[in-house]
């Protein structure tokens, strides 16, 4: 048994490259550039854990499809449905087993090839008390909006700067969509969901990702400059909707896990990578991420703490509001948590990062939330 | 520049056919006779909206039918306003959760009786805490859309 498990190697593949390719074909390339990073060859791997979703693959037993090409022909493989973080954690179980001392998690959805985000969310919804009445990603994200808006005096500026600081972020970001947009593009922007405009809408993106976790010797083996899972937790909210308290959900148990596991405090965190498919989220999540009291996410991007050249910068990458392959952006957001602790965030990268948090949420306006702490 | 690549469309319709079961069978026959109805947690005390067999926190059988008003306060709304390949309803609308006087969590559905012929007023129409009432279809069928909406309470 292993007392640590390591990120050895990150590879990803943005929109743009992987529009007109095959999914199959986007997954062995994504595959390909890990196990070159690490000179490693297909028999080397010790087992492979995938997410993806069959309704938004429009195949079922998604991972079917593409297995072959993340290299798991005749081998110990596995699939984590819907969120890509618990790909991460079930690989970092598989570990710990000691059955294994290398796993692949990889994580893909291409949003162009599907039906929209609306369509495919309301099928979230049972079919008796909430699909009929058109719950979906997007108008619940938006009652949810509402009430923290209400309570906090939480406006659309505010969010709209959250949608301005990510978006110029993912100008750096070679995987990211790549237009500037100011507050006053989003607050223009077409009414979706009130009070969410489209630009306070993530879009919906071809995308995959991988990483390689190993044991810490097979770590220690492959890499001198290791990344390591230093505290994990996750929790899940009620089914029905009207049972919950949409601004004190499931978040704030899911990061106590994570910080007391890692033996820290928020404050120690130099840089977040968060799922923020809609603006003012940032903001909700940032407050029960324990970066700002309860209710000042306004002042904390007002005060541009969690800009770029802030204390702590918040989504360098742009977030998944500058990228959203639905069902891998939870991975993405690790994947970016990790280059960053690695050094190789290239132009989005936050200086002398030690500690970094990734976090993935899935379902109606944060329904399940997972928090995962990096560290050097 | 690169070759442009060919895509292949399909679409797949798949026909399913779901058991209400006992609680649901009840709660939505209540509806024919306008009466919204939840079940009680024995350990809780909370009274649950939908009906439903069993008390998810506590984890114990509801053990009491409870009928709850046709009236409640707006807990949060939205209004809806973009379009989307199956959706139940074309859009604008306004979305809500209720909080029917009586019960313990509150139910999702459509706020109506809103003038949206100018979309930026609606938010000086339709606020967190506004009282509003069920109404109902003329022709009940049993299910949830019995409900056609809820419509805001003339406050005398």
């Amino acid at each position: 048994m292993t007392d640590r498990v390591g990120i050895v190697a990150v590879a990803q593949i943005g929109h743009d490259y992987a529009v007109d390719k095959n999914l199959r074909e986007i997954c062995y390339e994504v595959t390909k550039d890990i196990l070159s990073q690490v000179e490693m060859e297909r028999e080397d791997l010790g087992t492979i854990i995938s997410s993806s979703s069959d309704h938004w693959q429009g195949i079922s037993c998604s991972n079917s499809y593409y297995y072959e090409a993340i290299g798991a022909y005749l081998k110990n493989s596995s699939k984590a449905p819907e969120d890509s973080a618990f790909a991460f954690l079930y690989g970092m179980m598989r570990i710990m087993t000691g059955h294994f001392d290398t796993a692949l998690v990889h994580a893909v959805t291409k949003g162009s090839e599907i039906p929209g985000v609306s369509t495919l969310t309301n099928l979230y919804a049972d079919p008796f008390i909430q699909r009929p009445v058109g719950l979906d990603d997007v108008s619940t994200a938006a009652l949810q909006a509402v009430e923290y808006m209400d309570r906090y005096k939480i406006t659309e500026e505010h969010a709209a700067k959250v949608v301005a600081k990510n978006r110029g972020n993912g100008l750096n970001n070679p995987y990211a969509l790549k237009e500037r947009v100011s507050v006053e593009d989003v607050l223009k922007s077409q009414i979706m969901a009130y009070p969410l405009k489209k630009l306070d809408c993530a879009p919906s993106s071809d995308g995959t990702c991988a990483l390689l976790l190993a044991s810490e010797e097979k770590t220690r083996e492959l890499t001198d400059n290791p990344v390591w899972i230093k505290g994990i937790g996750w929790e899940v909210d009620h089914t029905y909707f009207g049972d919950r308290d949409l601004l004190n959900g499931s978040l704030r148990k899911a990061a106590k896990r994570a910080y007391n596991m890692a033996g820290i405090e928020p404050k120690e965190i130099d840089v977040a990578e968060i799922c923020e498919p809609y603006s003012f989220q940032e903001l909700l999540w940032c407050e029960q991420l324990g970066f700002c009291p309860e209710g000042k996410g306004g002042k904390l991007i007002d005060e541009g703490v969690t800009e770029m050249s802030g204390e702590l910068p918040v989504n360098p990458s742009g977030g998944v509001l500058s990228n959203n392959p639905y069902v891998a952006r939870g991975l993405f957001r690790i994947v970016e948590g990790a280059l960053q602790v690695m050094g190789k965030a290239g132009k989005r990268q936050v200086p002398d990062v030690e500690t970094a948090l990734a976090h993935s949420t899935h379902g109606f306006a944060g329904q399940l939330h997972s928090v995962i702490i990096l560290e050097g | 520049m690169a070759e442009e690549y060919k895509s292949i469309k399909e679409e797949i319709h798949l026909p399913y056919k779901w058991a209400l079961g006992p609680v649901f069978t009840k709660f939505f026959e209540n509806f024919k006779e306008k009466k919204i109805m939840g079940t009680k947690c024995p350990k809780c005390h909370r009274v649950l909206i939908p009906a439903r067999r069993f008390c998810p926190r506590c984890f114990v059988d509801t053990d009491e039918w409870v009928q709850v008003s046709n009236e409640g306060t707006v807990r949060t709304w939205s209004l809806v306003n973009f379009e989307y390949s199956g959706q139940v309803k074309k859009p604008p609308y306004v979305q809500g959760l209720i909080d029917l006087d009586g019960a313990d969590t509150a139910l999702a559905h459509f706020i109506g009786g809103i003038d949206l012929s100018d979309l930026e007023k609606v938010p000086e129409q339709v606020k967190i805490g506004m009282r509003v009432k069920a109404r109902w279809k003329e022709n009940r069928e049993g299910n949830i859309l019995d409900i056609e909406y809820f419509e805001p309470k003339e406050e005398l």
